[in-house]
């Protein structure tokens, strides 16, 4: 009997189908009498709409009706925000239920962003739709435009709504500010930083698309639609924007190709078109593009750090204070506050005990897209800032920058360990991680190969990213307390049926990651079965019980914990009925490869396919026993988990061009137990690719009237291929005590290891040219100029 | 300041000519009018419902929609479907030749060169095309080769395994 399953390498259930191309996604389903709907996006960063005439659009062929602000303000409210910074004074865009407003689908008076929502036609086709855009007539009025957050809060900055004046959205901090200071002034070395974090893009290959249906005779509300949260769209747009019965309205998710962060939110596209279903009495479907795609899909990242580093010459860090300006966007996105405030503001210590950490954001609207999570998000931004701060504190007193991460490292008898800033970190080994990556780079060896470069006209640099990043969201009381408006645990159902076959159904929401894999892994083994015999069911509201879909790298290890879970359940009312049927005190039972048997004859034994089959039957159960062999299971992990890891960048920079190559690429990642290690490492293969594009290309470009100049992929170049190195990666396991398997997270936290390790590896390679720090995205401009001193 | 955008019936050009085409694709004829400006893509999948072949960029960056045209690599959103008259087109659909998967895809799957599945049609058919005339690349010449054909999960370096897997000297 195959049991040995979970943490096998195995290959994926769900490649045949994606390898055929037989697997549907959003824009490959139809709909008889389906109609089309192209979207009308503001050219204007910020402006009154003074006139909008549709007449001749809606005149031309193929054209069924087209939607204004003003069409639609009646029949939905605005979208919200469903995170609420805790315990300090916010201001939102208002909703009429009280609860942080977002945008509305489509403008009425203003808009507030380039890209905002205008109008929508609803055609015949998709290019008569397309086709009719170019047809309305606006007029704008502008308004003065502010892109970033700084410009934002200073007095006279341009406002962008009524119910915040200042811009601010909120302020945030975390930590003993006064501690701070104070360990700052007593402190031998102290530096002051500057880090400008870039918007990134998610750019997964398929954009975002929506087929909505009504259906008059019964009322109900159907949405296929490529969103992480299926349930968390279903509340959210019947309750908070709608207004109709939540049973009327079922979300199914097809195949999502690609989100990495930018498909886990509430978009205007969902809500809206279910209201023009219903108007024009027809299916109707969106698929975006993707020149559009960069101002109808969040961005990430964009900050502004200001961060000190106080230590003494003995490599001890004694202080770290940072003050944050991020700008959110015009309007808030779903969970739009949440990665500036906590996901960074608590992780900024990384891997290091820092006695006296602080951390504060000021969180504030500006004309530009909303701002939401990509992978690694948050962490990403913190990473950067601690790791470069540790390489120039350790250049600043001549150490090592390995001996001063091993110096300053939580300890593995520190945990768990309360990193004074709201996380507690639940176990790791990170100098075991970080040693064992260095000898895979051959750390020692550097300078030798620095000088055989140098023969070559290269300059070569080592660098080191290490990380500690937040997994597994969450603890459900916990993101309470920080200003989630829901909920973050698991839910599972394990069903054996009469044959033997295992049905799971989970609250997770695959798009890529393997979960329809892992998690028959999971089930497989602790059944005892063979893993052909189960299947997952998951992302369709109608069936699957409520929770939270994918992000956050919460699947295997909250979600696969709830179907561990229930697995324990099933085998619990199975050795009851196997006990039973085998005539046997349950004490003298064990549930063992599939089968319930007798401790003194292990040929006594009854299947699992037989228990469920009485169990079906229900001809002869225990008194008090329900017949059927399933059960519904919710899991609550006890708080985060924190994998970690050391990367090591090696790279060569062209003295002419400036062009930076990734010559050697190495990791060690420690995610505590692995249900499938190919799996894992593809995460960490994605994770790193996401991470070198922001280290030495990637970035979104606003000009100063608040135009997006990079809204494609000529604009905007992604990392390719023959970019990369081959990766070269270990793992050390160093399970979590927060649930039965010891997994931690995966999917997103290596990627903060990335960016610093490569830019800390440039940095090393300029060392001569006196190069304290180059900014991200690293482009051969930035690299050339700073070795000839502009 | 005002903007506005003066827009009259007479500067909204809307009829398109149609045109015959007349090509195989995956070894059926189809004799089709279709509207002169419709890309290859739109046409594979709106027209004949090949839904597998995937748009991603609509300027030829990303390479989701890689078909076979007389046997080459062509990223379909850049050809127009009166440009395919007369030629013999093959998509992810009639890769395998009646097998669930051939041995290109089998190796993919072996190697875990698949996550979210969306480049993949498009990458089988490019490495299709790598193989027919190369039938030993180097990890670099594989590299350069699908650097038209994006993937953001990241799948690449598994892509590299599975394709020198099928060329290694004991297969």
């Amino acid at each position: 009997m195959g049991t040995q399953v979970l943490g096998a390498p195995i290959k994926r259930k769900e490649d045949p189908n994606l390898l055929t191309g037989n697997a549907k996604f959003t824009a490959d389903l139809d709909l008889p009498n389906i109609a089309h709907v192209a979207i009308l996006h503001s050219p204007e960063a910020h402006a009154k709409i003074k006139k909008l005439d549709a007449s001749v659009a809606s005149r031309l062929p193929g054209v069924i009706r087209i939607f204004t602000g003003a069409d639609i303000s009646s029949k939905m409210m605005p979208l919200v925000c469903i995170f609420k910074p805790a315990g300090v004074e916010t201001q939102f865009p208002p909703h009429p239920y009280g609860v942080p407003g977002a945008q509305t689908a489509l403008a009425t008076d203003k808009v507030r962003y380039v890209g905002e929502w205008v109008a929508a036609v609803v055609a015949e086709t998709r290019k008569q739709a397309y086709d009719a855009l170019s047809a309305i007539d606006v007029e704008y009025e502008r308004l003065p435009v502010v892109t970033t957050a700084e410009e934002a809060l200073r007095p006279g900055a341009p406002q962008l709504h009524d119910s915040a004046p200042g811009n601010l959205c909120a302020h945030v901090s975390f930590g003993d500010k006064k501690a701070a200071e104070d360990a700052i002034e007593k402190a031998e070395v102290v530096l002051r930083e500057k880090f400008t974090i870039p918007r990134q893009l998610h750019q997964a290959n398929e954009t975002r698309a929506t087929i909505a249906r009504y259906d008059a005779a019964t009322d109900e509300y159907t949405l296929w639609t490529n969103t992480q949260i299926p349930h968390g769209n279903r509340f959210m747009i019947s309750s908070l924007v709608l207004g109709i019965p939540y049973n009327k309205l079922r979300v199914i998710v097809p195949n999502i190709g690609g989100s990495y962060g930018s498909k886990g939110y509430l978009y205007q596209d969902a809500p809206l078109l279910l209201v023009l279903a219903k108007e024009v009495g027809r299916p109707l479907k969106w698929v975006d593009n993707r020149e559009d795609l960069s101002v109808t899909t969040v961005h990430a990242r964009g900050q502004v750090q200001y961060a000190t580093l106080a230590g003494n010459r003995d490599g001890t860090i004694a202080a770290l204070s940072v003050t944050n300006y991020v700008n959110l966007g015009a309007y808030p996105a779903t969970n739009g506050p949440s990665t500036p405030s906590i996901l960074t503001g608590r992780s900024v210590t990384g891997a290091y005990a820092i006695p006296n950490p602080f951390y504060e954001a000021y969180l504030v609207y500006a004309n530009s897209v909303m701002l939401g999570p990509a992978r690694g998000a948050g962490r990403m931004e913190a990473m950067f800032l601690i790791e470069r701060l540790v390489d120039m504190f350790a250049r600043e007193i001549g150490m090592d920058p390995a001996e001063v991460r091993r110096k300053n490292m939580v300890r593995p008898d520190q945990f768990p360990y309360e990193n004074r800033l709201g996380w507690t970190y639940d176990s790791g080994e990170y100098e075991a991680a970080l040693n064992r990556a260095l000898d895979m780079a051959g750390y020692s060896d550097i300078q030798q190969r620095k000088a055989e470069a140098r023969k070559n006209g290269k300059l070569l640099g080592i660098g080191i990213g290490s990380y500690v990043t937040i997994g597994g969201v969450g603890p459900s009381s916990r993101m309470g307390k920080e200003g989630l408006i829901g909920s973050t645990w698991a839910s599972a159902i394990v069903r054996v049926h009469q044959t033997g076959d295992v049905t799971a159904i989970t609250g997770c929401q695959p798009h890529g990651q393997g979960q329809i894999t892992t998690f028959a892994q999971i089930a497989a083994h602790e059944l005892g079965v063979p893993i052909e015999k189960v299947e997952i069911i998951h992302s369709d509201t109608l069936g699957v019980p409520y929770a939270q879909g994918s992000y956050g790298s919460r699947s295997f290890s909250v979600e696969g914990a709830a179907i561990y879970e229930a697995c324990q359940l099933v085998k619990q009312k199975a050795l009851q009925m196997g006990a039973h049927l085998l005539g046997a005190e349950e004490k003298d039972v064990v549930y063992t490869e599939g089968k319930v048997q007798t401790k003194a004859d292990p040929g006594r034994a009854k299947t699992l396919q037989e228990i469920a089959s009485a169990l079906w039957f229900a001809w002869d159960v225990p008194a008090g026993m329900a017949p059927g062999l399933e059960v519904t299971s919710y899991f609550d992990p006890p708080d985060f988990n924190f994998p970690f890891g050391t990367h090591v960048a090696i790279v060569e920079i062209d003295e002419q061009t400036g062009a930076t190559e990734v010559v050697r690429y190495t990791g060690v990642n420690d995610v505590g137990f692995m249900g499938n290690p190919k799996v894992v490492e593809g995460q960490m293969h994605g994770s790193i690719a996401f991470g070198i594009g922001p280290a030495l290309m990637e970035q979104v470009i606003y000009d100063e009237n608040g135009t997006l100049l990079t809204r494609d992929l000529d604009t905007y170049p992604i990392p390719r291929p023959s970019d990369m190195p081959e990766f070269e990666l270990d793992s050390t396991v160093t399970p979590t005590p927060l649930n039965g398997m010891g997994a931690k997270g995966a999917g997103d936290v290596a990627q903060p290891a990335v960016a610093p390790a490569i830019v800390n590896a440039i940095c090393d390679a300029l060392s001569e040219f006196g190069v304290r720090h180059i900014d991200i995205p690293a482009t051969p401009e930035k690299i050339w100029r700073a070795m000839r001193g502009n | 300041m005002a903007r506005k955008t003066n827009v009259s019936e007479a500067t909204v050009v809307q009829t398109s000519t149609e045109c015959p085409v007349s090509l195989a694709v995956n070894g059926l004829e189809h004799r089709e009018s279709v509207p002169v400006d419709m890309l290859l893509v739109d046409f594979l999948r709106d027209r004949l419902g090949l839904t597998g072949t995937k748009f991603g960029c609509d300027t030829g960056h990303c390479g989701s929609c890689t078909v076979l045209v007389d046997g080459l690599s062509v990223k379909s959103c850049t050809m127009l479907a009166v440009q395919a008259d007369g030629t013999q087109v093959t998509t992810i659909e009639g890769v395998s030749g009646g097998s669930v998967l051939n041995a290109l895809q089998t190796a993919l799957w072996e190697q875990h060169a698949v996550q979210c599945g969306y480049c993949t049609p498009g990458m089988v058919l490019s490495l299709t095309d790598l193989l027919s005339r190369n039938s030993r690349p180097s990890q670099s010449e594989i590299r350069h080769w699908i650097d038209g054909n994006v993937c953001r999960c990241g799948v690449y370096q598994n892509v590299v395994r599975a394709v020198e897997s099928l060329t290694e000297p004991s297969r």
